[in-house]
C-alpha cells in the first residue's frame, strides 16, 4: 500500500496544521512554515512507511518546522525603526492578544503540547507522537504549559486591577 | 482556560490554509517535487478528469467514475506526489475545448503510455491513436495492425481499458457487423463523438455508419 495520493492528504490536514502553527508561531509567520512542512513532507513521501500515522507525521515535521522557525528568530537582528503598515489593531478587551502572546513565549514542548492539546483537541497518545515523546512527556507538558498560562493571565488581571482599568 | 484558547478555532483558517496550500503546490512544481498533475476538464459529454506527467497524458476519466478511486489508481501506479495543478494541463485543457467546438482534429499532445499494459493492448492504442479524424475502424482492422490477426475480441478489451479516451480515439473502433459497438465510457458518448466528427449522419438515429 502506497500512502493517499498528495492532493488528498493536503486537503485532509492542512487545516489542522495550518491552526496549529497560528497558535505557534503566530499570523505572519504561519504561511511560510506552513509551506515549508508541506514541502518537507512531499520530498519524503514516496519513502513513507505504509503503516505511517499521517497526521502524527505531518504534525512533527510542523512542529520542528514551528521550533527552527522560533531559532531563526531569535538570531535575527531586531529592527531599530519599523514602520508599520497598517494601523494596530485595536487590543481585544478579553485579553485574547496578551494569552496568544503568553502561548508563543512558552518554551518549544510546553507550547506544542498545549496548541496540539487545547486548540487541535489531539489526545495525548498523538500529541505523544507529533513530539516524539512518551504519553506520559505530552501530559506533564501540557499541563506545564497550561499553568504557566493560568499564571500569566492572573498577573495580567492584577495589573489590571491595579491600574484600576476594570 | 482552554475556553480561552478555543478562540483560535473559531479563527478562519479554511480560506487561510486554502490559500497557502495553492502556494504549496506553486512551490512544489518549481521545485520539481510534482510526478503526477491532475485537473478536471469541463465537455458536453460530462467533466473529464485529467492527469499528467512529465512524460505527457497519462489519462482521462468520464464522470462515471469515482475520481478519488482513480486518483489512488495513479498514486499506486505511478507516485504517490499526486497534486491538483490545473495549469501544467492547460494545453491538454485548450486541445480538448477546441476539439468539442470543431476546431481541432488531431491532439499535438504528447501521451505517455505508462498506464497502458505492454505488449498487443499498448500496440492497439498506439495504433488506434492513428485513426484520422472523421473515420473509423473494426475491431478486426485493429488486431491485424497490432500484429494479431485473429485478436479481434482482445482488442476490444484492450480499447475498453484504454486510459486515455477521446484523445487515443477508440471510439473510432466500432464492430465490422454494423452498428456503433461498445464503449468503456458509456454508449451514448461513443454515439456524440462520433457524430460530432461527421463519421456517423446527424440525422440518423439508429446510427448506421455511412
Amino acid at each position: 500500500m502506497t500512502p493517499p495520493p498528495f492532493t488528498t492528504f493536503l486537503e485532509e490536514h492542512r487545516v489542522p496544521v495550518y491552526r496549529f502553527l497560528l497558535a505557534t508561531v503566530g499570523p505572519n509567520d504561519a504561511d511560510d512554515c506552513f509551506q515549508e512542512t508541506f514541502l518537507s513532507a512531499l520530498r519524503a513521501y514516496p519513502r513513507l512507511r505504509e503503516d505511517s500515522n499521517l497526521r502524527a507525521w505531518i504534525l512533527t515535521i510542523a512542529t520542528r518546522k514551528a521550533a527552527d522557525h522560533g531559532r531563526a528568530r531569535a538570531r535575527r537582528p531586531v529592527p531599530v525603526e519599523e514602520v508599520p503598515e497598517r494601523a494596530a489593531p485595536a487590543p481585544e478587551l478579553d485579553g485574547t492578544t496578551e494569552l496568544w502572546a503568553a502561548v508563543r513565549a512558552l518554551p518549544p514542548m510546553q507550547r506544542a503540547a498545549v496548541v496540539h492539546r487545547y486548540v487541535l483537541d489531539l489526545p495525548y497518545a498523538d500529541i505523544a507522537a507529533a513530539l516524539g515523546c512518551t504519553e506520559e512527556a505530552a501530559r506533564a507538558n501540557a499541563y506545564a504549559g497550561r499553568r504557566k498560562l493560568r499564571e500569566e493571565q492572573e498577573r495580567l488581571q492584577d495589573k489590571a486591577l491595579e491600574g484600576g482599568s476594570r | 482556560m482552554s475556553g480561552r484558547l478555543s478562540w483560535m478555532r473559531r479563527t478562519d483558517v479554511e480560506a487561510a490554509s486554502l490559500r497557502a496550500a495553492r502556494a504549496v503546490v506553486d512551490r512544489a512544481w518549481a521545485s520539481r517535487l510534482v510526478d503526477v498533475a491532475v485537473t478536471t476538464v469541463d465537455s458536453p459529454v460530462g467533466s473529464l478528469l485529467v492527469a499528467g506527467t512529465a512524460r505527457g497524458l497519462v489519462r482521462l476519466a468520464y464522470p462515471d467514475e469515482r475520481s478519488d478511486l482513480i486518483l489512488e489508481e495513479l498514486a499506486e501506479a505511478l507516485s504517490p506526489r499526486v497534486l491538483e495543478d490545473p495549469r501544467t494541463l492547460d494545453p491538454v485543457r485548450r486541445e480538448l475545448e477546441e476539439y468539442f467546438e470543431g476546431h481541432r482534429t488531431t491532439f499535438d499532445l504528447r501521451i505517455d503510455w505508462t498506464l497502458a499494459p505492454e505488449g498487443f493492448s499498448r500496440r492497439v492504442l498506439r495504433e488506434t491513436a492513428r485513426i484520422p479524424f472523421g473515420s473509423v475502424s473494426t475491431y478486426g482492422q485493429m488486431a491485424k495492425r497490432a500484429g494479431s490477426p485473429r485478436a479481434a475480441r482482445a482488442a476490444g478489451n484492450a480499447l475498453h481499458d484504454n486510459p486515455i479516451p477521446i484523445v487515443v480515439p477508440c471510439h473510432r473502433v466500432v464492430p465490422a457487423s454494423g452498428g456503433i459497438g461498445k464503449y468503456g465510457g458509456s454508449e451514448w458518448r461513443k454515439e456524440f463523438l462520433l457524430r460530432l466528427e461527421g463519421a456517423i449522419e446527424e440525422t440518423t438515429d439508429g446510427a448506421p455508419l455511412h
